[in-house]
Order: C-alpha cells, then sequence, then structure tokens
C-alpha cells in the first residue's frame, strides 16, 4: 500500500484535462426544486431543435446561488449566461444595469399573458428583466376530514382569529396532531416571508413614509404577540426550526390540521406519492386579519441574463422557450397537466382541463390577482413588495429580524425584547445607508 | 475481592467497550445518512425516526437519471491528488529547511503561515474571484489545485516540519560525510525515514481537499466542479430532499471513507509517530 501511494499520485498529477467545447454554451445557474429539475430534464428538446446551443447546468442551494450570482455579476465574472432569481433581485438587478433587458421578445411569446403583478415585479420603469418561470403566493392548507369530524367550516378567506380557534379546536398533540404548522426557521425568505405577510394583516409596516422601522408600534407588537402565542400553544415542538420543508414533510405525514404556506405547495400536498393526506387537503386564501391587503405574499423565479453573459443571443432562446406556452404543453404532455409551472401565465389558469387537474389552481389564481406589491398593508407605505421590501439593506435587516422574532418563538427572548431589537438594527442600518438621519 | 488478573481483564473489558461506544459515536452520522438514503423522502422526514423500513434505491436511480457522477467525482479526485502532489513537493523541502536549518525567524515563520488559517475565507473571496477571473482560472481544475495547494500548505508543512524534527540530525550528518547532496539527503534519507509522517499528511491533505466546499462552489460552475458541488445541488429551497442529499452524499463520501480505510495503518502510524521515543 504504502508504495502505491507514489504513483497513483504521480497519475493523478499528470490526468488534468481540458473542457469540452460547443459552438454557443450557455452556463445556466438554478436552483433545485421540482419545476427546475424538470426543465433541466426537458432541455434536451430545446438542444435538439437548436443544435449550435450547449446547455451547461449549475445547480445549487438557494443561498449559495444567491452568494454565487452576486459574486460573478459584480466582478463581471462572466461564468453564467443565465441564471434563476427571484423577484427581490431582479429589480435591483435590472436598476443597476446588471442585467439584459428582455426586449423584442416574439410575438409568439405573448408576454401580456404573463400576470400582471409578476410582470411588474420583474421590471424596472417598464423594462422587463426576468421571464417568470414560476410564481406563488402563499395560501391556507387545510385538513377537510379534521374539519368534518370536528365540525368545522372554512371561508374562502379566514380571519387570524378564525385561524387560531381552528387551531385550538383541532390540536390534539398526544396523538402528535397540532393545530398549525407555520415557519419558524429564522431567515429573510422563510419565517419572514410569513410573518411579514401575517402582520400586513394586523396592519402593521416595515417602514412609514419617511423610512423610519415600525417595530415597536402597537400593530407590530400584537402580531408578533399573537404569531408566538399561536405557533407556541398549537404548533408542533420545535417550530422555531420549522421552514417550508419541514412544515411540508408534517403536513403530509397527517400531523398539522392548518398550514399557512406557499401556493407551489399545492402540487406536493395533492401528491399521493409524497402526501399521506392527499385527498383530504383544502384551499384558502390566505387569512387576514384588520386588512386583507399583503395578506398573501407574492414570489417568481425567473430567468435573467446577466450583462457579463458572451451567450446572450443563446441564453434568451433557451429563456424564452422555457417560460413560454410551448413549454407548459410539453411539461403536461410528459409530467401530466397539473405539473405546469404555476403561477406565471394566464393562460394556464384558462386552461379548463388544469382547473380540473389542480385543486388547488382556483386559489392560486385569486391569492395572485389579489397580490398587490404596490399597496401591501393598510397605512400607505414607502415601498414595493408584499413580504419584502425592495431596497437592497432588506436582505441584511430581515436577516437580523427573523433571527430576533424567532428567538421570540422558541421563548430565548420576551416579543418586546425581539421587537426592541429590531427596530434598533433596522434603524441602524437604515441611518447607515442614509434613508434617515 | 478481584485478583489482579481479574481487575486487567475488567479494565480491558470497561475501555473496550468505551472505545466501542465512542467510534459508534463517531460513526453514527455516517450510518444515519446510509440509511435515509435508502429511504422514501417521506419516510426520510417521519418522526419519530424510522429504524425498521423497505429500503428504496429510487434516490440513487434519481442521481444517476439527472446527475454524471462520474464527471464530478474525476474532478474530485485531480483536484485533491493534484493539489496533495503539489503541496507535498512545496512542504517537504520548506519543512526540511526549517527543521535542519532553523533560524531566528523560522518559529515566527510557521505561526505566521498557520496565521492564514485563520482569516475567513469569504473575506478574500472577491480578490480570489477577480485574480482567478483575470488569469482565465475561473472554473478550471488547474484553479482549484492552485487553491486547494495554499490552503493546505501551511498544515502539510506544519505536519512535515514536526515529522522531520523528530529524526536526529546525526542521521543526516553521516549522509553528508557520505557525499550526499541536499536532494539525495531529503529522498534517499529522510523521506524513507518519514514515510509513516508523510503519507498521514498526503491522507489528511487528500480528505481536507476532497471535503472543501467553500472555493469549489465560488469558483466552478459546470467544468471543474467536484463532489462537493454535487451534493450542494441536491438541496432543496421548496420540496423534500433529504433522502436524495443523503444518497449523494453517500456516493461522495464513498471514495475518500474507502481510501481512509484502506490506508488506516499508514495513518495511524504517521499520527502516532514520534509519540513515543
Amino acid at each position: 500500500m504504502k508504495t502505491r501511494l507514489v504513483p497513483v499520485l504521480m497519475a493523478s498529477a499528470i490526468a488534468m484535462s481540458s473542457t469540452a467545447w460547443a459552438s454557443t454554451t450557455v452556463t445556466i445557474g438554478t436552483v433545485n426544486n421540482g419545476d427546475m429539475v424538470r426543465m433541466q430534464k426537458l432541455s434536451a428538446e430545446f438542444e435538439k431543435t437548436h443544435p449550435d446551443i450547449r446547455l451547461d447546468w449549475v445547480v445549487l442551494e438557494e443561498n449559495v446561488l444567491r452568494q454565487r450570482l452576486t459574486t460573478d455579476i459584480a466582478t463581471e465574472g462572466g461564468q453564467f449566461d443565465l441564471m434563476t432569481i427571484g423577484l427581490y433581485e431582479t429589480g435591483l438587478w435590472g436598476a443597476r444595469g446588471w442585467l439584459t433587458p428582455m426586449e423584442n421578445l416574439p410575438a409568439s411569446y405573448d408576454v401580456d399573458d404573463i400576470f400582471p403583478s409578476v410582470r411588474d415585479g420583474l421590471s424596472v420603469d417598464g423594462t422587463l428583466y426576468g421571464l417568470p418561470f414560476y410564481a406563488e403566493s402563499s395560501m391556507t392548507y387545510y385538513r377537510k376530514d379534521l374539519f368534518e369530524a370536528a365540525g368545522l367550516s372554512m371561508s374562502e378567506q379566514p380571519s387570524w382569529d378564525q385561524i387560531r380557534e381552528f387551531a385550538k379546536t383541532l390540536n390534539r398533540p398526544e396523538q402528535e396532531q397540532y393545530g398549525i404548522c407555520l415557519r419558524g426557521k429564522a431567515g429573510w425568505g422563510e419565517n419572514m416571508a410569513l410573518v411579514t405577510t401575517l402582520a400586513n394583516a394586523f396592519g402593521a409596516r416595515w417602514f412609514d413614509e419617511a423610512w423610519h422601522p415600525e417595530f415597536t408600534g402597537p400593530e407590530w407588537t400584537r402580531a408578533i404577540t399573537f404569531y408566538t402565542d399561536l405557533l407556541g400553544q398549537y404548533g408542533p415542538p420545535g417550530a422555531s426550526s420549522n421552514g417550508f420543508n419541514e412544515n411540508l414533510a408534517l403536513f403530509n405525514s397527517g400531523k398539522c390540521a392548518l398550514w399557512v404556506d406557499a401556493t407551489v405547495a399545492g402540487a406536493f400536498v395533492t401528491d399521493p406519492s409524497q402526501s399521506e393526506v392527499a385527498d383530504a387537503v383544502g384551499f384558502a386564501l390566505a387569512p387576514k386579519e384588520v386588512t386583507a391587503k399583503g395578506a398573501g405574499w407574492l414570489w417568481s423565479w425567473a430567468l435573467a441574463i446577466p450583462s457579463s453573459s458572451d451567450a446572450k443571443d443563446a441564453a434568451r432562446a433557451f429563456a424564452v422557450w422555457a417560460t413560454s406556452k410551448e413549454y407548459s404543453e410539453l411539461v403536461a404532455e410528459r409530467y401530466g397537466i397539473a405539473a405546469i409551472p404555476p403561477g406565471t401565465r394566464l393562460s394556464t389558469y384558462r386552461n379548463e382541463a388544469y382547473m380540473n387537474a389542480a385543486p388547488f389552481a382556483a386559489v392560486t389564481l385569486t391569492s395572485l390577482e389579489r397580490a398587490d406589491p404596490n399597496d401591501p398593508t393598510l397605512k400607505p407605505v414607502p415601498y414595493t413588495g408584499i413580504q419584502l421590501v425592495s431596497i437592497p439593506e432588506f436582505q441584511s435587516i430581515a436577516t437580523q429580524v427573523g433571527k430576533l422574532v424567532s428567538g421570540a418563538l422558541s421563548g430565548s427572548l420576551s416579543v418586546p425584547q425581539a421587537l426592541k431589537s429590531a427596530q434598533a438594527v433596522s434603524e441602524r442600518e437604515m441611518k447607515r445607508a442614509r434613508y434617515i438621519k | 475481592m478481584l485478583t489482579l488478573k481479574q481487575t486487567r481483564r475488567l479494565r480491558t473489558l470497561l475501555l473496550g467497550t468505551l472505545a466501542w461506544l465512542v467510534a459508534l459515536a463517531l460513526f453514527f452520522p455516517i450510518l444515519w445518512m446510509i440509511l435515509t438514503s435508502f429511504k422514501t423522502e417521506l419516510a426520510a422526514f417521519a418522526s419519530p425516526p424510522e429504524l425498521w423500513f423497505r429500503p428504496t434505491l429510487e434516490n440513487y436511480l434519481h442521481i444517476d437519471e439527472r446527475s454524471d457522477y462520474f464527471h464530478y467525482a474525476w474532478n474530485s479526485v485531480v483536484v485533491s491528488f493534484g493539489s496533495t502532489l503539489f503541496g507535498m513537493l512545496l512542504a517537504v523541502p520548506a519543512a526540511y529547511s526549517m527543521a535542519f536549518f532553523e533560524t531566528r525567524r523560522t518559529k515566527g515563520t510557521l505561526l505566521w503561515m498557520l496565521s492564514t488559517k485563520m482569516l475567513p475565507p469569504v473575506g478574500v473571496l472577491v480578490p480570489i474571484y477577480l485574480l482567478f477571473k483575470q488569469f482565465g482560472l475561473l472554473d478550471t481544475k488547474t484553479g482549484l489545485v492552485i487553491i486547494y495547494t495554499l490552503i493546505n500548505l501551511p498544515i502539510m508543512v506544519w505536519m512535515v516540519y514536526t515529522y522531520f524534527k523528530e529524526i536526529p540530525r546525526d542521521i543526516l550528518e553521516a549522509a553528508r560525510l557520505d557525499g550526499a547532496t541536499a536532494a539525495q539527503e531529503i529522498c534517499r534519507v529522510l523521506l524513507p525515514i518519514a514515510k509513516g509522517g508523510l503519507a498521514s499528511t498526503v491522507l489528511l491533505s487528500l480528505i481536507l481537499s476532497w471535503n472543501e466546499a467553500f472555493w469549489s462552489l465560488n469558483l466552478t460552475s459546470s467544468s471543474a466542479a467536484p463532489l462537493t458541488a454535487l451534493v450542494a445541488s441536491y438541496s432543496s429551497p421548496e420540496g423534500l430532499f433529504w433522502a436524495k442529499l443523503s444518497a449523494v452524499s453517500t456516493l461522495a463520501c464513498a471514495p475518500i471513507l474507502v481510501f481512509g480505510w484502506l490506508s488506516q495503518k499508514q495513518l495511524v502510524r504517521g499520527l502516532s509517530f514520534g509519540a513515543v521515543k
């Protein structure tokens, strides 16, 4: 063994090989989820009709991808020709000139068929910077069988107070059945997405018209007290470490009577191959309270071309194909009509076959139609965004606030302590960024 | 009252049991990862965790269908062996000079080398990224070999230096009296004596390079991406992924685990080198 090590080392050093190269290679940076995996599989069809274009896929975890893309785009590294970015980044990066405008799209693409709220969210001053691959709002999932057995009925859009009563009635921890599952894991895209929509419904806002944070105001205090009490009393143990995936697993294994989360989960909870309660799931709009404004969020994953790409035309050709009606038809043909990427095209929701095959589609449609990032809560705000604030500083502020809210949920901080710290953190960041003095 | 023999036997038994318990505790995460890789996504998330379940190969089939495992594995082999080789080529002469021709600044130099490991890698991400872009090293195996060599060099120099310090100077002086040059001293005298220590340095460097994730995720995209990048690609923001992630992690760990298992004799010998004079 000992004498064999040296030749092995020598051989490995010599074995540096160069990479293959096709006429135009499009490197695509994307996240790993069901819709993206299907896109990757179906992309062979695109390569068949475009033999001069080769697609290279770089699939990364969401936060890693975000860091990777930010580094590459800010240094003009040119490593990516096409990338999957969210609604939040598209506006910010488009405004900085980091993205290529999606102009002169073919008439067959039918850009007017894209949901107006999604199209607006991906545009800066009327210029589109990303083509939406799928979009989502949030909604209420509930167990119809448990509701029926308890004699409860769900309205089209319940209030958070009603949700609490339902959760209280259906909470049976001794049977490992919890009244409600909600996001508790810290993160601007995890607990803060849900918490911000809940706060919107309670009339709270991130900033007043002069960009002063409002965490110590009565609305936030009421909202966070409600959230921690609700989840603390009727939620599963260790709720402060549960994000989307953990709650999905709990709901699918029949341990949650109610769950408020992304509309995209509709396809997972009704899929018998991964859900034990597939036939018993009911859908309602995300809960309101003092207002219905901003009760359901708006998010989209879009395909965007960085300015540093040297294969812009090929990248655009693929982005157009992957977000087209033609692609939706291909998905329907191969994986069934319910697998069409949701939330982007109005025509999908005009398709009777889709509406019949996807029991969650009607609520998804209403949620997306009602989601208005320009009017996210009761009082006027200086920003756009429902579960986010479209300023570069938001990610950092919301990450810190998310930790504090998660701390309040786990009991390591009191609600007033958490909100006081959230106020201090956001004031400091906003002063540093010169929004306020 | 226990006899001396019985006391010894009891002590051996207790120590043996303790060693097994520690070994099992250390191995448990790997065992759990392997078990999870044979579960369905729903079973992987089950609470309480399922110890008895019907195993499935669907996660491995999914990986085979979606990813070119051997492309990533080959990249891992090339960059970890390549960086280890270059690292040793630099570390051995450096450690030789520091161990046998010590100056006033040797200790300071060694500490300074080690201090570079204390800097959070993200702190130098942008400068390194720009340099790589400038020299066309982004997404190349050569680029990763360079960065891994630089990352592991301080530890390699320190380890080799420690092993060399254990070797009596008289042996080298005897070789010099026989007319050996510096290269001959290293190759014919030092290396054979310190081969156990050198083997463990090589193994440690290989393992560190194989498992390195920060730089491989940030400096590669597709051509040069190693197994760590493949593992990262199976984490999902929306959708269950634990079973698939466990399967791909098992596949990523397997080669280095087997390699470490086969080389454990050298590793133990190297790590205990000089422990008893």
